[in-house]
């Protein structure tokens, strides 16, 4: 029995590590410009797709620092071209804007790409095989929990005890506040797209390196879940969103082997098909939450978010 | 004196109308699928149901200021529930392939057997409103509990359900109904409507969906000019304000709720007769980006906005700039650059253009009767 549930409970904590270094973007872009980033989801997508086309022209080693700043330097150009103008207009408009730029990647990508599932490259040592509790795994998926929660610890920090930290609590607990007090807004967003792009990129590398390959819209889906995970957790809350992105990344593990679980466990005797559901299952969970706990498990409680 | 006026132009507006109608028909008989010219054809048909689907979203989106994302998933259970109730009991075996079909009747067969000729036409009607309903009954049961959020959050659960009903779709188990994950064909779709009288046989295949459009909208604005169009312009402008005007919120949220979804999922049906298949995996989240992106286009909260912005839509982006991707465009020829994408890229950066920039849109809250009556006006100011 715990055999069986293992290896998925394992690959889910892993998955949920990668979902927490996206979702940790929303979130602050969330607790600061209250915007659903649309498209940070497909940054995500586009630092893996850097990274297949780089790592075929130059070594590892100057490939993937290279891949890190071209992805900051997108969501930071992001932030300046399509939410900067609209910083007055109503909330609507920027969630269209991020909803437009999210549109322009993915067919941008869908040009470059020409459509086709692009492999991603090898990195040595992280995708190498390894043995666990008498399992195999590649060392990524041990890999990830650890780093998700050394980046979340070092995050936190930044945030408590620099300057750059107090002035984003200081703009995401009131904006015009912050601005009369001498913040310089606009540094402070940029700072933030520029912590979540990073963390995006370092997330798109462990992910991918556990699938076959990148394509235009392999972006969409992970970005909607961390965002899941973001609001599951607490939207504007870090260590809320890591929980939420663990708990959907291993429900989602869980739930992909449900049927091979159950059978081996004697419950059910043929598949019923519950692999289906992996993703929907994620939006179960976010329409419960939203309707009994809005605030998320971390939230604060402010009657103006729902 | 304005009483009179107003009288005047729902006439001129019905003629217009009626005219647009009887020119869809003249070109459905004198444009073979041969000609070069049949892209007008397949523009006029994909953008009347866009033009539904967008304008039903207008309704939600720009009339009410429910920013709802599910109109895929809405659009999904109109499609299907069409193409399940009009396959031909022979082709049911051939479609359902790897499942032993449970639902076995089909409203233009059945009725066809009853009224003849007739009949195919009113079991096509039957099964585009049941395809109305079942969205309708579907935002129903999910609007009870998420039309209590706002903004941003009802925008993410909307977005959500439609992935829900995409997977449950999908699910093998209900196989014998939703065929899986395969796709749906061999139902009723445009291509083969005709009607025969006598020798003369006229080609339908571009004016039904037109005519169904034209009619689903026609009733969308007759809603938004009653009180209760009123009503929820009161929700949108401002709640607090609205419920203090003794505006019931919970129940104009859901009776908007309910009639965008209707619409929605008549314009999936007329997606899924337009296009002859009905698949899930057609209608993700990209769709419901694309009908935004046409509502924004127009001018959100304009409903001749919407239908301008889902017809220009997609003549650009099937007609006009499909040199871009074969090679050449405008006489200018660049195969390196001019390659198979080319086009969304330069249609998204035109989008891009115009959220940032016109933010209102094309028309913004105005309508076409609006500007032709400001013109008529100045022009009266003028001769004065």
């Amino acid at each position: 029995m715990a055999k069986t549930i293992l290896p998925y409970i394992i690959s889910g904590i892993s998955v949920g590590g990668q979902y927490a270094l996206i979702a940790i973007g929303y979130t602050m872009v969330y607790g600061i410009l209250r915007l659903i980033n649309f498209a940070h989801g497909d940054v995500f997508m586009v630092a893996g797709l850097m990274m297949v086309y780089m790592a075929a022209s130059m070594p590892l080693y100057i490939a993937i620092p290279l891949m890190i700043v071209l992805t900051v330097l997108l969501g930071f150009l992001i932030e300046r071209v399509a939410y900067r103008p609209l910083r007055t207009a109503p909330r609507m408009s920027v969630m269209i804007s991020a909803i437009g730029v999210s549109y322009l990647i993915q067919n941008l990508a869908l040009y470059i790409t020409g459509g086709l599932n692009k492999n991603y490259p090898t990195i040595p040592w992280i995708s190498d095989r390894v043995t666990v509790f008498g399992m195999e795994t590649s060392r990524v998926t041990i890999i990830t929990p650890f780093l998700t929660i050394i980046l979340v610890v070092l995050l936190v920090q930044l945030i408590n005890h620099t300057k750059i930290g107090m002035a984003m609590r200081a703009v995401s607990l009131n904006f015009e506040t912050s601005q009369l007090m001498g913040i310089r807004i606009n540094n402070v967003i940029s700072a933030t797209f520029i912590i979540g792009t990073f963390l995006a990129a370092v997330g798109s590398m462990l992910f991918f390196t556990n699938y076959p390959g990148v394509v235009p819209t392999s972006g969409a889906m992970p970005g909607l879940k961390a965002f899941v995970a973001a609001v599951f957790g607490g939207i504007g809350s870090i260590p809320g969103a890591v929980i939420g992105a663990f708990i959907i990344g291993i429900a989602e593990s869980l739930i992909k082997g449900l049927d091979t679980i159950l059978i081996v466990q004697g419950t059910i005797s043929e598949q019923i098909g519950f692999a289906t559901f992996s993703d929907a299952f994620t939006f179960i969970l976010l329409i419960i939450v939203l309707v009994f706990k809005p605030t998320g498990l971390f939230g604060e409680k402010t009657t103006d978010k729902v | 004196m304005k009483q009179e006026y107003r009288k005047k132009t729902s006439w001129g507006a019905l003629l217009a109308v009626l005219v647009f109608l009887a020119v869809v028909l003249w070109l459905d008989q004198i444009i073979k699928p041969t000609n070069k010219m049949y892209m007008l054809l397949t523009v006029l048909q994909k953008g009347s149901v866009y033009a539904l689907a967008a304008v039903s979203m207008n309704l939600l989106n720009g009339y009410t200021g429910l920013f709802s994302l599910g109109h895929a998933g809405f659009m999904l259970i109109g499609a299907y529930t069409y193409a399940i109730f009009t396959i031909p009991s022979s082709a049911r075996d051939a479609v359902y392939q790897y499942f032993d079909a449970a639902v076995r009747f089909s409203f233009p067969e059945a009725l066809s057997g009853v009224m003849g000729p007739a009949g195919t036409a009113v079991g096509v009607l039957i099964a585009v409103i049941l395809a109305g309903l079942m969205a309708a009954f579907f935002a129903w049961l999910i609007g009870l509990p998420v039309l209590r959020l706002k903004s941003d959050y009802l925008a993410i659960a909307t977005l959500g359900f439609a992935e829900i009903i995409r997977a449950i779709f999908q699910w093998q188990k209900l196989g014998p109904i939703t065929n899986g994950s395969n796709l749906l064909k061999n139902f009723a779709r445009t291509s083969k409507f005709k009607l025969e009288l006598g020798d003369t046989k006229l080609v339908l295949s571009t004016f039904v969906p037109v005519l169904i459009a034209t009619i689903s909208i026609i009733i969308i604005v007759k809603l938004v000019n009653s009180t209760y169009g009123r009503a929820f312009k009161a929700i949108r402008d401002d709640e607090i304000a609205a419920e203090a005007m003794g505006i019931n919120l919970a129940k104009h949220k859901m009776l908007s709720f309910t009639v965008s979804s209707f619409f929605a999922g008549v314009s999936g049906a007329m997606m899924a007769m337009v296009l002859s298949i009905a698949q899930a995996s057609n209608f993700k989240s990209a769709m419901t980006y694309e009908i935004l992106l046409m509502v924004v286009l127009g001018g959100i909260g304009s409903t001749s906005g919407s239908v301008i912005g889902s017809f220009l839509f997609v003549a650009a982006s099937e007609w006009w700039l499909r040199g871009l991707d074969s090679g050449s465009f405008l006489g200018i020829s660049a195969p390196g650059i001019f390659r198979n994408g080319f086009r969304l890229v330069v249609f998204s950066i035109i989008i891009m253009i115009v959220v940032l920039f016109f933010r209102k849109g094309i028309m913004g809250e105005r309508e076409i009767s609006d500007v032709l009556r400001s013109r008529k006006k100045k022009a009266g100011g003028t001769a004065k």
